[in-house]
């Protein structure tokens, strides 16, 4: 065996939860691929996708913070359809413009964040217990706000946040030729440009810290794996945005989606308040020994997850365009799933927006796929609960090894 | 008398460690025998084994009792016989009653079913023989610690207990509580039960027992008789008698100015508000200096660095820390540490490190500023602090991305170290600083203790060893029940000076 390849083995069984959880994805597209007959991979589906699965993702966002900092939210689904519940109350019944109601939407949801971080960070009330006591009582007051009724629908540029596609800014003899040789109805050139140039920015920014490993002499992946996984990671993304064009472009909330998913990527990553919340979670008492505010810290982890929770509300309001007393029932379990699957650690201090993301696309591959093959919701739930068990047992497992 | 008990040539080793080095202890019926020895050297190791928490088999040597050779596998073996140990920590449930804890795990009931009525009329006639009045049912959480342990001796009698083992049952009780249970002692002598009793408070050593057995690095120095009158000083001499070789790097000694001045500190317990915990202590440190903080486990010296880095620890704290003369704000861990503070804990696995990260991570943490610009952290910056601390302290990993779970306790102590150093502290407070760890690597940590006080730092260190205070320090402050007792300089000080003065409160 020559010593690249003893490099690679070594550094795959190292980072063995990264790069299986990448594959875990894409085999799971290609199996749906194959038994979906290629439903799966056609624009219309991929654009759903997108729209089925971004309120659980920007949730799996704040979450996978919570969960980092060592605690759990499970009001999430609740607070998401009380939100939506009252977007629809102020708009449609209370005639507020949409530019009012989308602000006091994400105020409230900020303050109800608050008012259950205030509980578990000040008076130490296990996290469980005060969000379980919120799951309740938001869909309570869902109900007492619909009165038990659907409500809506939303007028047009409430309805956007979730429907809406950016407009090609490209002259349109453009995407008509590009339709053409394509031997597709129509193209959206801006988003096929936004593909590559995502791609590039993939590359560039990876040759860019490989360089700076390199100078500083810090050991990194062997340059086999960094090739592969950068061609894989920019291949999808050309390939994802080049199905979105050919059905009607980028939606508006897969930007929305992209950039909150990026916002967070940094902050967790590379901000001091990061990696704050990760000295939180993997050891409180230290954390606190060395001068960092454990309990505002925590604070902020929930008024962040209940803005996020409230903007989810409107994307999942918007998108079936009326609020509904059931909206987000249950859903916290998904967003949870989705951070666990994606590697987070159930007693804090681990775990990566990137993986929650994955671990989101999974779960929304997965339901997709089983609905497009017309699997009953009784087996959908068994195997999604056995996929969440296995993630989770394969991470144990390796641990365990490891050790 | 007859021997109840004679251990003989007791080894017992763990890995790297030679725990007890054929310690052989006889304890003759009817008697109440007194263990004491330093921390650490073995007297609770010694009782492990005897009984069974160190099963036949995992030691070498023989327990004889009550005239046979005895092998006990377990607590319960030795439970069987009549040997019931009461441990420093209390084993009480909180949240059930007296009779419940009693009886727990040896319930008065037939077929599953448990009878109350008899276990709280048998409840009353053992708390009557402790002397204890309280009700069977009322919950061990409403007793004080001293009545809680009242509780535990009542449970030990409901068990036909013939030989009953105290492990510092009065560390944590107050002088009439003390004097409570020591008479309970002789009373339970009369009535024919055997005791051990494990102290470091020779006055009640000197009360209670009629033979003593002192124990040094593992092994039994001597058996003195009590009865004929014994003094401390011959208890502390074998206590404390070994030798000093130059296990301590040399260091030019010159105090500077004055650094960090603490005046008239005081705390109370966090829970049990009306137990002061610190009372009343004013201490000083110069420029260049080590002071040391000498007293035994519990005497609070934890508890007085801890409240004065940030009101770390207990309630109602007041008092005046002053830094360069002036008073400074030490309300929260941030502001101790803006002030010039640093506290290097004890517990560098709970309190110290975040097991799961890297090096580098433990070693930025206390001080992101310092690598960050507007919040956003400069991963190459922080490489290179971390390296500079790898370098600087000699700490032996392959990488700064090493885990810090990974590292040995030295290693580990070396980075706790750096994230300290990293926040440039005029004053650190060193807790145990080379607790659990090699001698090679307590060397190596003196080594770092003498160059900080080379560059005008003021260090105070705590330590339960008391020969390593001896080696390193300037001054030596002797702590005992939260207070200062004394004050030595290097040259007074001696280890008979510093345990007569906590054992002659």
């Amino acid at each position: 065996m020559t010593n690249s390849q003893k490099g690679i083995k070594a550094h795959l069984a190292g980072h063995m939860r990264d790069y299986g959880l990448l594959f875990a994805l894409i085999a799971i597209m290609a199996f749906f691929q194959i038994v979906t007959g290629g439903t799966l991979m056609r624009p219309v589906n991929i654009t759903n996708l997108f729209l089925q699965n971004s309120y659980i993702i920007i949730m799996a966002l704040g979450m996978l913070i919570v969960i980092v900092a060592g605690h759990i939210d499970l009001s999430v689904g609740s607070v998401m359809g009380f939100v939506g519940a009252l977007a629809a109350v102020l708009i449609v019944e209370m005639d507020m413009p949409v530019s009012v109601t989308m602000p006091i939407c994400l105020v409230v949801g900020g303050l109800i964040g608050a008012a259950q971080g205030y509980f578990v960070a000040f008076w130490r009330i296990p996290s469980f217990i005060v969000t379980l006591a919120g799951m309740l009582v938001f869909r309570g007051l869902s109900l007492w706000l619909l009165e038990g009724q659907s409500v809506g629908p939303f007028p047009r540029e409430f309805q956007i946040l979730s429907t809406g596609f950016v407009g090609d800014i490209f002259p349109a003899a453009w995407g008509t030729g590009l339709a053409q040789i394509f031997g597709a109805r129509n193209f959206n050139v801006l988003s096929f440009a936004l593909g590559l140039l995502g791609a590039a920015a993939v590359i560039q920014m990876g040759l860019k810290s490989r360089a700076r490993n390199a100078q500083y002499g810090i050991a990194d992946e062997p340059a086999g794996l960094f090739w592969g996984r950068i061609a894989i990671i920019s291949a999808a993304i050309v390939f994802l945005m080049f199905k979105l064009s050919t059905f009607r472009g980028l939606p508006n909330v897969v930007v929305t989606m992209g950039v909150l998913i990026m916002v967070y990527a940094f902050i967790t990553s590379r901000t001091v308040i990061g990696r704050r919340i990760y000295a939180l979670g993997g050891n409180e008492k230290a954390a606190k020994l060395s001068g960092i505010k454990t309990e505002r810290l925590t604070f902020l982890a929930f008024v962040n997850m209940g803005v996020l929770a409230a903007l989810a509300g409107m994307i999942f309001a918007a998108r079936l365009n009326t609020a509904t007393p059931k909206a987000g029932f249950a859903l916290e379990l998904d967003v949870i799933a989705a951070v666990f699957i994606g590697g987070a650690s159930m007693s804090g201090g681990s775990g990566k927006i990137i993986g929650a993301v994955v671990g989101a696309f999974i779960m929304g591959v997965m339901n997709n796929g089983m609905s497009i093959m017309g699997i009953g919701i009784d087996y959908q739930q068994v195997i999604k609960g056995l996929v969440l068990l296995a993630a989770v047992f394969f991470d144990v497992y390796n641990k365990n090894k490891q050790a | 008398m007859t021997a109840l008990l004679e251990m003989r040539s007791i080894t017992k080793e763990f890995p790297g460690v030679k725990a007890l080095d054929k310690v052989s202890l006889t304890v003759a019926e009817g008697e109440i025998h007194a263990i004491c020895g330093e921390n650490g050297a073995g007297k609770s190791t010694l009782m492990k084994v005897l009984s069974g928490v160190y099963p036949a088999g995992t030691y070498d040597g023989e327990i004889h009792y009550d005239g046979a050779l005895a092998e006990f596998r377990g607590i319960r073996d030795s439970e069987d016989r009549g040997i019931i140990i009461i441990h420093q920590e209390l084993a009480l449930v909180p949240q059930l009653s007296i009779a419940e804890n009693i009886f727990l795990g040896n319930e008065t009931a037939k077929g599953g079913v448990i009878n109350w009525h008899e276990a709280n009329r048998r409840t009353e006639e053992l708390l009557r023989k402790v002397g204890l009045k309280e009700s069977p049912t009322t919950l061990i959480d409403s007793l004080g610690v001293g009545k809680q342990q009242l509780v535990e001796i009542a449970k030990a009698l409901s068990k036909d207990v013939r030989l009953l083992i105290l492990d510092e049952p009065t560390a944590a009780l107050q002088e009439n509580d003390s004097q409570k249970l020591l008479d309970l002692m002789l009373e339970l002598k009369s009535q024919g039960v055997t005791s051990i009793i494990i102290s470091h408070k020779l006055g009640e050593v000197r009360y209670v027992s009629d033979t003593v057995t002192v124990i040094r690095d593992g092994m039994s120095v001597s058996t003195l008789d009590a009865k004929a009158g014994l003094s401390e000083d011959d208890i502390v001499r074998d206590m404390v008698g070994r030798d000093m070789s130059d296990r301590y790097p040399e260091r030019e000694r010159k105090a500077g100015e004055m650094l960090l001045e603490i005046e008239n500190w005081n705390a109370w317990h966090p829970e049990h508000a009306e137990r002061q915990i610190i009372k009343n202590i004013s201490m000083n440190v110069r420029a260049g200096e080590v002071v040391g903080i000498a007293g035994l486990m519990g005497s609070g010296r934890t508890e007085l660095a801890m409240s004065v880095f940030g009101k770390s620890y207990g309630r109602n704290i007041d008092g005046t820390v002053k830094l360069h003369g002036a008073p400074v704000d030490v309300s929260n861990v941030p502001r101790a540490i803006d002030a010039g503070l640093a506290y290097v804990t004890e517990d560098r696995k709970h309190l110290g490190l975040v097991l799961d990260e890297t090096i580098r991570f433990n070693t930025t943490l206390a001080k992101l500023d310092n690598v960050s610009r507007k919040g956003v952290l400069d991963s190459h910056a922080e490489t290179q602090v971390a390296e500079k601390y790898r370098e600087a302290l000699r700490t032996r990993t392959p990488s700064v991305f090493q885990k810090v779970g990974n590292l040995s306790g030295g290693n580990q102590q070396k980075v706790v170290l750096a994230k300290w150093l990293n926040t440039a502290p005029e004053v650190l407070i060193l807790d145990e600083p080379t607790r659990g760890i090699d001698v090679g690597a307590k060397y190596e940590i003196y080594a770092i203790i003498n160059e900080l006080s080379a560059e005008g730092k003021g260090v105070v260190m705590i330590s339960s060893e008391m020969p390593e205070l001896l080696g390193m320090c300037d001054r030596i402050y002797v702590m005992n029940e939260g207070a200062f007792v004394g004050e030595l300089s290097a040259e007074e000080a001696s280890q008979e000076r510093i345990m007569s003065l906590i054992v002659n409160e």
